[in-house]
């Protein structure tokens, strides 16, 4: 006995892909947790002005740089998405989607330099409730970006024998809301003074 | 799979274009240390690169009109959040209640002088005295 094809891969009972309404919907609670965590940031930001101080010490320059990974990390993927879906080319598919990857490391590692600088210069979680949003925030949207990295990643290697190709799509919308996440994270934690 | 509109692979690094120029506006902006200019460079053009990510990158342009739906009524919830803790945080006291770190000594000093009963005073749930709600 073979291993069929999941039901959600093709089934469209309501107009979209049954695969892609999941990720909207997943997304969807993504959002709550974020837009919370967010909206709490934002609340105490009002009531504490003093927090701009603590902002002035985030590296601005690690955080654009970040931002400009991210960008064209997005860029990356929508790009993996159309050479599999309209240029039928799983090779070059499987290409932007490691240099997606790519990204994220590169993402990881900056983040990973800016956490070793702030806390050496002792602006830990526990220092001020600015920097324990900010540590809560950038962990949890780094976590995000290894779990879309693993997930491109695993889908890849499918891809590039022409196998559940609807993943690449699936696996770019995700990747793109960790790039929104990231959109508003940046002027929140790092211009915002 | 896909969606009903195809785009040539120019399209995207196109969108990816405007969007670099609009993060150096973002960054470039706040510099100038004018607040307006920085809550429209910073935060409107956030808003504009999101929307640019979600319509062209993630396809929201052609997706079903539901999905936004889906997306909007999370964000209805996160607005409401905001609505119902806001007071909470942001006033410090009410008509019959004051936050607890807006105590001070000298309330305490005057409250024993007084002779007003620990009771009276009140410790919250962390055993911080809270200024009595006649006051």
């Amino acid at each position: 006995m073979g291993f069929s094809k999941p039901v959600a891969t093709d089934r469209s009972a309501t107009g979209i892909p049954t695969g892609r309404l999941a990720m909207w919907i997943l997304l969807s609670s993504e959002i709550v947790i974020f837009g919370g965590l967010l909206v709490c940031y934002l609340l105490y930001r009002f009531h504490n002005t003093e927090w701009g101080h603590e902002a002035a010490h985030t590296n601005v320059w690690a955080g654009g740089f970040n931002t400009f990974v991210l960008l064209t990390s997005s860029l990356f993927i929508v790009l993996a998405h159309h050479a599999a879906e309209t240029d039928k080319d799983n090779e070059k598919a499987f290409k932007w989607m490691w240099a997606t990857i790519g990204c994220a490391l590169i993402f990881l590692c900056v983040k990973a330099f800016e956490y070793t600088t702030e806390i050496h210069h002792g602006y830990t979680a526990q220092a001020n409730p600015f920097w324990a949003f900010y540590y809560t925030a950038t962990a949890i949207h780094a976590g995000h970006v290894v779990a879309g990295g693993l997930a491109i990643a695993i889908c890849s290697f499918d891809v590039r024998k022409g196998e559940h190709l609807n993943r690449v799509e699936l696996t770019g919308i995700y990747w793109h809301f960790v790039d929104l996440v990231w959109i508003f994270l940046f002027p929140l934690l790092y211009i915002a003074k | 799979m896909g969606h009903d509109v195809a785009h040539t692979s120019g399209y995207y690094v196109k969108i990816w274009a405007i969007l670099m120029v609009l993060f150096f506006i973002s960054v470039a902006g706040p510099t100038l240390g004018i607040l307006i200019v920085t809550l429209i460079t910073a935060f409107g053009v956030a808003a504009i690169k999101a929307t640019m990510v979600m319509a062209y990158f993630m396809h929201l342009n052609v997706e079903k009109k539901y999905i936004w739906g889906l997306l909007a009524s999370a964000l209805i919830f996160i607005l409401g959040l905001f609505i119902g803790v806001a007071p909470d945080v942001m006033k410090s006291h009410g008509v019959q209640w004051t936050k607890c770190n807006s105590f001070d000594e000298r309330n305490l000093a005057r409250f024993q002088h007084e002779g007003i009963h620990a009771l009276d005073i009140g410790l919250n749930r962390t055993g911080r005295i809270c200024t009595p709600q006649r006051f």
